[in-house]
Formats: C-alpha cells, structure tokens, sequence
C-alpha cells in the first residue's frame, strides 16, 4: 500500500516531466495551471502517466472534468450555477471546491487543480483498487 | 499532413507497433543549408533534430490512426521527450519504431526509438534518438477554430504511401 508522502512523491516527478516545472515549484499547493504552467494538453499527458506510474486505469474526465463547463445549463455568463456545483461536486470529490464556490468564476475554475488535487485523487483511486 | 517525411512503412501492427523508414541524400537541400549556418559556412551538413521528430510523429501517427481505423484525425499534441544521442549526416537510413502505450478517445502516447543505418555497411547502427510523443484526437465539439468534417490527417499521399506498403508486410 502506497503512502501519501510516496505517492506526493511520485506525482512532484510526474509533474516536473510532464510540465517542465522546477522541482522547488512544485509543492503540494501549487496550482497546476497557474503555477506550473500547465496547458489543455497537459492534463491528457498527466493522466497518462500517473496511470503508468501508479498501474491504475483512469476513464476519460474521471480526474479533470468534461462537458460540464462548456454546458449552458452549468454555466451561465461566466459563472457556474447552483446545478453546475451540484453536478461538480459529484464529478470530482478529490478536488476541494469550496474556495471556488465562493465566486464560480469559470475563469478561476481551474485552479482547484492542485498538486494535493492530484495526490487525493491517486489515494482514493488505490484505496478503491485494494477494496 | 501532405508533407511526407517517411519513404516506407515497413511494419505495423494494430495497436502495437509500427516501423518505418528514411534513405536521406546529400541532394536534399536541409542539408546544405544547415552547413551555411557554421560560422564559416563550413559546419557539416546534418538533418536537423527537429526533421527527425518529424519523421517519427509521422509514424507514430500512423500507428495511432490505425489503432482508431484511421476514422480520428489524429495530431501531434505534444513532444514529451526527445533525446538525441547522435548526429544524422547524409546517406544513411533512418529507421523509426513506435509502440503504442495508451490510446483511448482523447488520445494516444508513444515511445520512440530512432536508429541510424549505414546502407554501406561501414558503420554500425546506433540508437540515434528516442522520442516520446502524445496525440491528441480532434474533438469537433470542443473545437475553436473550423475544421473539414471529414478526415483530413490520413487521407491523400500519406493513405497512399500506408497502402503501398501494407503489401510489404501484412497488417496483422
């Protein structure tokens, strides 16, 4: 069973690949987006390899979401509704979202994109593998 | 994708692999005027790095397109490494292999390997670069800019070319 601190670890490693990030920038808080830099294409690519590292499968929209922000019953004038929070939380309960449902700016959405983000992702994903 | 940086298809095997190769000549004009660059005119004519990237995004997209039945419009996404551990002068043969390592409705990530050969036999091949790549299928949905409905990655001279050389070695 994989502890926290080595699944961190190996997620930094990922990152830092992936993103071309700087080993000292990628702490636990920093934002994926715009912190480390990351682009659309990235998250495909961090998918990947956090499935080839961890030897999980990850479906498609499981860890970043899809269909969701581009839908006009979600979002409406650049701001997420109460169904598109709803809709969210139930998506992805690896990411906290409380910060974000302080404004719904969908601008601000992906920072809730977290190098923690990620890491809880895995340890659920693991949990649920060895149950 | 009409600018067609392989002559052969060698090999390809659904969702697996796929191998193809280029004879380069002194006669290709890169090669000269990558010489022109040195200080003095004088640096020795070599493809450029990025020429051989090109070489195995073009055979790994194969590989990806025929994993989608070559229905998905398939670009290149991403570099996700490239090292190179040689130099490519002209004459000799590149030889590009890529496996497929994941593939799924987003897209794709290979791992490349890139060898030089000496058609003379003189020189020994060598491991001339490796290459990681991650494709991206087109998603017409989530698209900004208009694009042909229709496939427009394998279509033309490059269908051609995989047709030609399917006869050398059967798909399997």
């Amino acid at each position: 069973m994989e502890v926290r601190e080595d699944v961190l670890n190996k997620v930094n490693e990922i990152l830092v690949e992936a993103l071309g990030a700087d080993e000292e920038d990628v702490t636990p808080d920093a934002k994926l987006v715009s912190d480390l830099g990351a682009e659309s294409i990235d998250f495909l690519d961090i998918v990947f390899r956090l499935e080839k590292a961890f030897g999980i499968k990850i479906e498609q929209a499981e860890l970043f979401p899809e269909n969701v922000l581009s839908n006009s019953d979600y979002v409406v004038n650049g701001v997420v509704t109460d169904e598109g929070m709803t809709v969210l939380r139930n998506r992805l309960p690896h990411a906290d979202l409380d910060r974000f449902d302080e404004d719904r700016q969908v601008e601000h959405f992906w920072d809730i994109f977290t190098v923690d983000t990620l890491v809880n992702f895995v340890m659920a994903k693991l949990e649920a593998a060895k149950s | 994708m009409r600018w067609i940086w392989i002559d052969r298809v060698i090999q390809l095997e659904a969702g697996r692999l796929c191998v193809a190769t280029r004879n380069t000549t002194f006669a290709e004009p890169y090669f000269h005027a990558n010489a022109a660059m040195g200080i003095d005119g004088d640096a020795p004519p070599l493809m450029p790095h990025p020429f051989i990237i090109e070489g195995m995004a073009q055979t790994a997209g194969i590989l990806v397109g025929h994993a989608g039945d070559f229905k998905e419009n398939v670009i290149l996404a991403k570099i996700a490494r490239a090292t190179f551990h040689g130099t490519m002068p002209p004459g000799f043969t590149l030889r590009f292999e890529a496996t497929l390592e994941r593939f799924d409705r987003a897209g794709a990530s290979t791992k490349g390997r890139v060898e030089r050969i000496d058609p003379a036999g003189l020189e020994p091949a060598f491991l001339l670069a490796e290459i990681d790549l991650l494709f991206s299928h087109i998603d017409h949905a989530r698209q900004k800019i208009d694009l042909p409905e229709q496939p427009f990655v394998f279509s033309g001279a490059l269908m051609e070319l995989i047709v030609r050389t399917r006869d050398a070695k059967p798909i399997a």
